[in-house]
């Protein structure tokens, strides 16, 4: 699904790369937490993964292409297999629930007739079926937040990523948002969530990458937020130096 | 479906902006309207220059008894002279160059004269013996004047040779330099209409920025994204070339037509371009326009599609 090779990301003015010489691989189905402080370097793992930038050194394959070697005109094509929620929720204040997730099917051409039949059933799935009407300032955060997993799904795209998509959200709300990814993995889509929420990763007992200053420093099966285990499991990594402990 | 939400996303780009396009339409207007004259103004020169040229004659004016000095020297053209003239232009040499030949005796010149400057006192003090002779020679090319200048100037009895095509070349030069400043006028403002134009869109796409950003996202297609934005400048730049069209075909009708043919009088020679030579001029500012509306716009988007 998805693998880096060597990547390397500097960003221009810093010479610290932003993730170094990162090796990793992401098989279809799994459901992975990217952990690290602020400036880790998940944000950047992210945009590398949706190919809003390019690597400094390395080749990553998403869905079986190599990024490196598409076309700026494919990206777009490209991106219709990957659904993309945030923090910030970014919907359009000026459309309602409805045509949040309306306007990502329109835009990619998508027929009227379809639009009809895949909103709602999308809308009912993250538990918001009674709310179409609604504007966004008028949802809770939670709701909000199922708006826009609502339209990063309503493509059935084959991976998720969410950046801290729980960041903004109480401990409660946050569960909820979780039971719904959890579903969505489920359901056969790959899910990347970078996250800050030590509770959310102990609870959910899952795939846990762990990044310092750009570089994998864990990589667990059935993980925590802080990791158990002594010795830093190298997946393809070939000898990551130093160990983490709890 | 599409082509509809296009058009919608056009028409809300459009009235969000008002005041922008409206001065895009103005600076359009303008700056194709200084075009459009540049064009009808290059169209009359020619008009003009087919119609005087054909006219335009070498004068071979030959000496009087009143012309001292250098060649004449103060002795009218000999018979023979003026034969040994004719011959010249008659000659294999100077043959095809020439279509016809008249000559001007005292009295034609006379009249003439007396004709042209009817209202003038001078006419009264002239006699037909002060007013040369002359050969009106007719070139089938009447831009290879220099050949029966050279051939000619200089026989005995040849006071001067005079090409009239040189007097014409100096009005159609002052024409021709105002055609050239209004194409120059026109440049600066069509500067000035795509510099607006990409402002205008870049404001449109800012103020819309977090649409592009979810479009991008979950995968519009560059064109779709793109397309609504360089619709909205080229509908005003659209707007804009039809009201100066408008503007070319009323100078046309209203100043050329009506206007300069009664100031010249009904029976000027001069030949006015007229409404169709207008009518040639609209498709081309209407292309104008929408070319560089589009190139703009295009340019100016082209930064929120990059990946």
């Amino acid at each position: 699904m998805i693998r880096f090779d060597s990547v390397s990301k500097f960003y221009a003015g810093n010479s610290r790369p932003a993730l170094g010489d990162v090796s990793l691989e992401v098989n279809k189905g799994e459901f992975v937490f990217l952990v690290g402080a602020s400036g880790s370097g998940k944000s950047s793992f992210l945009r590398l993964v949706l190919k809003e930038e390019k690597p400094s050194r390395g080749q990553i394959h998403v869905l079986g292409q190599e990024l490196s070697r598409m076309s700026n005109r494919k990206v777009p094509y490209f991106r219709r297999n990957l659904g993309v929620v945030f923090q910030d929720f970014r919907l359009l204040p000026q459309k309602n629930v409805f045509d949040n997730v309306a306007f990502a099917l329109q835009v990619i051409g998508r027929s009227a007739g379809f639009i009809q039949e895949a909103v709602p059933d999308v809308l009912k799935m993250v538990g918001l079926a009674g709310k179409s009407g609604r504007f966004p300032h008028e949802l809770s955060g939670g709701e909000q937040q199922r708006v826009a997993i609502a339209r990063a799904i309503v493509n059935k795209p084959a991976i998720l990523l969410a950046d801290e998509p729980t960041g903004n959200l109480d401990p409660s709300t946050s569960a909820g948002i979780m039971t719904l990814l959890e579903r969505i993995n489920l359901g056969g889509t790959t899910v990347v969530m970078a996250t800050h929420d030590a509770g959310i990763v102990d609870q959910m007992q899952r795939r846990v990458i762990e990044l310092i200053s750009g570089q994998i420093v864990r990589d667990e099966r059935r993980g925590g937020y802080q990791t158990q285990a002594i010795p830093v499991q190298g997946f393809g990594l070939g000898g990551a130096a130093g160990g983490v402990t709890a | 479906m599409r082509l509809r939400l296009v058009l919608r996303e056009a028409a809300s780009g459009l009235r969000r902006n008002v005041s922008m396009v409206i001065s895009v339409v103005l600076v359009t207007f303008i700056s194709l309207t200084f075009v459009g004259a540049a064009i009808l103004l290059q169209f009359q020169i020619g008009q003009m220059k087919g119609y005087w040229y054909d006219r335009a004659q070498v004068a071979v004016y030959l000496c009087t008894v009143n012309d001292s000095g250098d060649p004449c020297a103060g002795t009218e053209t000999t018979d023979d002279q003026k034969a040994a003239i004719q011959a010249q232009l008659d000659s294999d040499a100077l043959k095809p160059y020439v279509k016809n030949v008249q000559f001007e005796d005292h009295k034609q010149a006379y009249d003439n004269f007396k004709q042209q400057f009817s209202d003038s006192s001078i006419s009264d003090y002239l006699t037909p013996d002060l007013l040369p002779e002359s050969f009106r020679v007719q070139l089938v090319d009447p831009s290879q004047a220099a050949v029966i200048v050279e051939a000619i100037n200089g026989l005995p009895g040849v006071q001067s040779v005079d090409d009239q095509r040189q007097y014409l070349d100096q009005i159609f030069a002052i024409l021709s330099a105002a055609s050239y400043t209004a194409v120059g006028l026109a440049t600066l403002m069509l500067v000035a209409a795509v510099l607006l134009i990409a402002t205008t869109i870049r404001l449109s796409a800012f103020s819309r920025r977090r649409e592009l950003g979810i479009m991008r996202l979950v995968g519009a297609s560059n064109r779709f994204i793109q397309t609504p934005f360089i619709l909205e400048g080229v509908f005003a730049a659209v707007i804009g070339s039809v009201l100066a069209s408008g503007a070319i075909v009323a100078i046309v009708q209203f100043f050329v037509r009506g206007y300069l043919r009664q100031a010249l009088g009904a029976t000027s020679t001069v030949a006015l371009i007229g409404v169709g030579d207008a009518f040639i001029v609209v498709p081309i500012l209407i292309v104008v326009g929408v070319v560089l509306a589009a190139a703009s716009a295009g340019f100016a988007i082209s930064r929120y599609l990059r990946v």
